[in-house]
């Protein structure tokens, strides 16, 4: 019988080697050579991009927009996964292809259709002076907060549904029980309903964060390259300046940082499950 | 049901709704720009025309990208669904220990940056003299879409009941021809949603393609981003709209098979 279940275990080889080969390997290997100096083992171009006062800010603007767009994408994911739980009939079908269809849409055009959006004399900008909201159109594009607002826009979905699947499974008498016992509302939000679906909001937020850190496209059609991020810094120092120990350096910290969130959305699961 | 959890949902479903037409503006605003006479990007359109279908309709570099694209994010979901049920099996079904580590290792590409992963691959690709931009770009659209149906299908398989599989064993089909014939078929949503969502992240992959590409090979993402770098006219918009429209038959076709919900929840 052992033997039986071992020889199974065979059957992830071909995944497990395909894997490893083009891609643990390709990565350790460029992790490798970002600490190779001209003489073996050296940090100094690690040193030269933390030195670097401009790197700094492109480093933080990359943390701080991921953040923000987490943050924004949460807010509406949360409440919306909760009506999704309750939807039935149409009204559930118009909520999946809401999250579906825009996927069909490929990035590029989707950031696109934001830029036109927040151009000065686009149809914002319109509204908000047909509404007498402001006299002169603001100056919306290539700003952070449209770049938030995009990016958020197309991670959306990875945020709902994480939460909607837990939301779907949580036993609704939970909630109940706690409010026939006296519990207040507030009470029983954050002491009962939130902290049970909390496995979706660090699946949701670990996703979306890890998408946002690492965008490209999206920053390069809202924001340009007036507001580099890490993604934007490794391209141009790939493509354009051809400065593959820079890059390669780049695309280590990026790695690290991806690596971590994946590390600590594991452990926070983890010890989310061991607590239930 | 007290005031405040009355209140509360009556909130979620605002919320719901905005999302809903937060989440659909993008193709709102594309289809609308599509049907422009005008050759900018203006909204709303001076003008109602079908003018840029038909420009689209010549736009030879971008068919090719579509059919590059197309040919890529077939190849490469058939080649995962291949790996990723051998995968998928070897974790549900053996006793081995790290598992777990198996199928963490396996769904990790879905998190790792993509331009660093682009970056390492031409490097990788560069030393082992591979220089063949299709097939740089087929490896790589495995990495892409290797997680997606092996995350679908691990969550399937272990809920599937697999004393089926003995059962067909039992009336004499080889283990083989069990999986075929009893697991893929009772499996059958997880496969298209697997495929499904790995087919789309091919697709619309920028940041891996970028780096492998060469002038003849051009991926449907980065053959728009030039497009729209060079001549941004509202041909795109149409091809783009032409692209949801497949969408929605595909979604169609899902929902009357399989149901929309469990298509979409694996």
């Amino acid at each position: 019988m052992s033997g039986r279940l071992d020889r199974i275990g065979l059957l992830a080889v071909p995944a497990l080697g395909f894997l490893a080969v083009v891609y643990a390997l390709p990565l350790a290997m460029l992790l490798a050579k970002s600490v190779q100096g001209p003489d073996g083992f050296s940090l100094a171009e690690y040193r030269a991009f933390f030195a670097d006062e401009y790197n700094l800010r492109v480093l933080f603007r990359t943390l701080r927009v991921a953040a923000l767009t987490t943050a924004l994408a949460f807010v509406i994911a949360y409440p919306t996964a909760f009506a999704m739980s309750r939807a039935k009939g149409i009204w559930l079908t118009v909520f999946l292809v809401a999250l579906v269809l825009p996927m069909s849409l490929g990035v590029v055009v989707k950031a696109f259709a934001w830029s036109i959006l927040f151009r000065a004399n686009g149809v914002l900008n319109s509204a908000l002076m047909g509404l007498g909201l402001t006299e002169r159109p603001v100056r919306m594009l290539f700003t952070e907060t449209a770049l938030v607002v995009g990016a958020a826009n197309v991670f959306l979905p990875f945020m709902v549904l994480p939460i909607y699947s837990v939301i779907r499974q949580l036993d609704a008498r939970l909630p109940e029980a706690a409010a026939s016992l006296g519990a207040t509302p507030w009470f029983r939000f954050t002491r009962v309903t939130l902290p049970l679906t909390l496995p979706g909001v660090v699946a949701g937020s670990a996703f979306v964060f890890s998408l946002a850190v690492s965008m490209y496209v999206i920053p390069s059609l809202i924001v340009g390259e007036r507001q580099q991020n890490l993604s934007m810094l490794i391209a141009r120092s790939f493509l354009f300046l051809r400065n593959e120990a820079l890059g390669s350096t780049l695309a280590a910290i990026l790695l690290a940082i991806a690596i971590a969130v994946v590390l600590g959305s594991g452990w926070a699961a983890a010890r989310l499950g061991a607590r239930r | 049901m007290t005031r405040a959890d009355r209140l509360a949902l009556a909130l979620s479903w605002a919320m719901g709704f905005a999302c809903i037409a937060f989440l659909m503006l993008p193709i709102v605003i594309t289809v609308v720009v599509s049907f422009t006479d005008s050759p900018v990007y203006t909204l709303p359109p001076p003008g109602w025309s079908l003018r840029w279908y038909a420009e689209a309709a010549t736009r030879q570099g971008l068919w090719d990208a579509v059919l590059l694209s197309l040919n890529l994010a077939l190849a490469s979901t058939l080649a995962s669904l291949v790996l990723g049920t051998l995968a998928a099996i070897a974790v549900a079904r053996g006793q081995f220990r790290g598992r777990e580590a198996i199928a963490t290792f396996a769904v990790s590409p879905l998190m790792m940056p993509g331009l660093v992963v682009g970056v390492a691959l031409l490097q990788f690709f560069r030393d082992i003299g591979l220089r063949d931009a299709y097939w740089s770009l087929l490896l790589g659209h495995v990495v892409i879409t290797l997680p997606f149906v092996m995350r679908t299908l691990l969550a399937a398989m272990n809920a599937f009941d697999f004393s089926l599989i003995d059962a067909a064993r039992t009336l004499g089909l080889s283990y083989p021809k069990s999986i075929l014939k009893v697991m893929i078929p009772n499996l059958a949503p997880a496969y298209l949603t697997g495929g499904l969502f790995a087919f789309l992240a091919s697709m619309d992959n920028y940041p891996i393609s970028i780096f492998l590409t060469d002038a003849r090979n051009k991926t449907l993402p980065i053959k728009m981003l030039q497009y729209l770098e060079e001549q941004p006219d509202p041909s795109l918009a149409a091809m783009s709209t032409g692209l949801i429209l497949l969408a929605i038959l595909v979604l169609a076709f899902g929902a009357r098979t399989v149901g929309l919900n469990r298509m979409i929840q694996g």
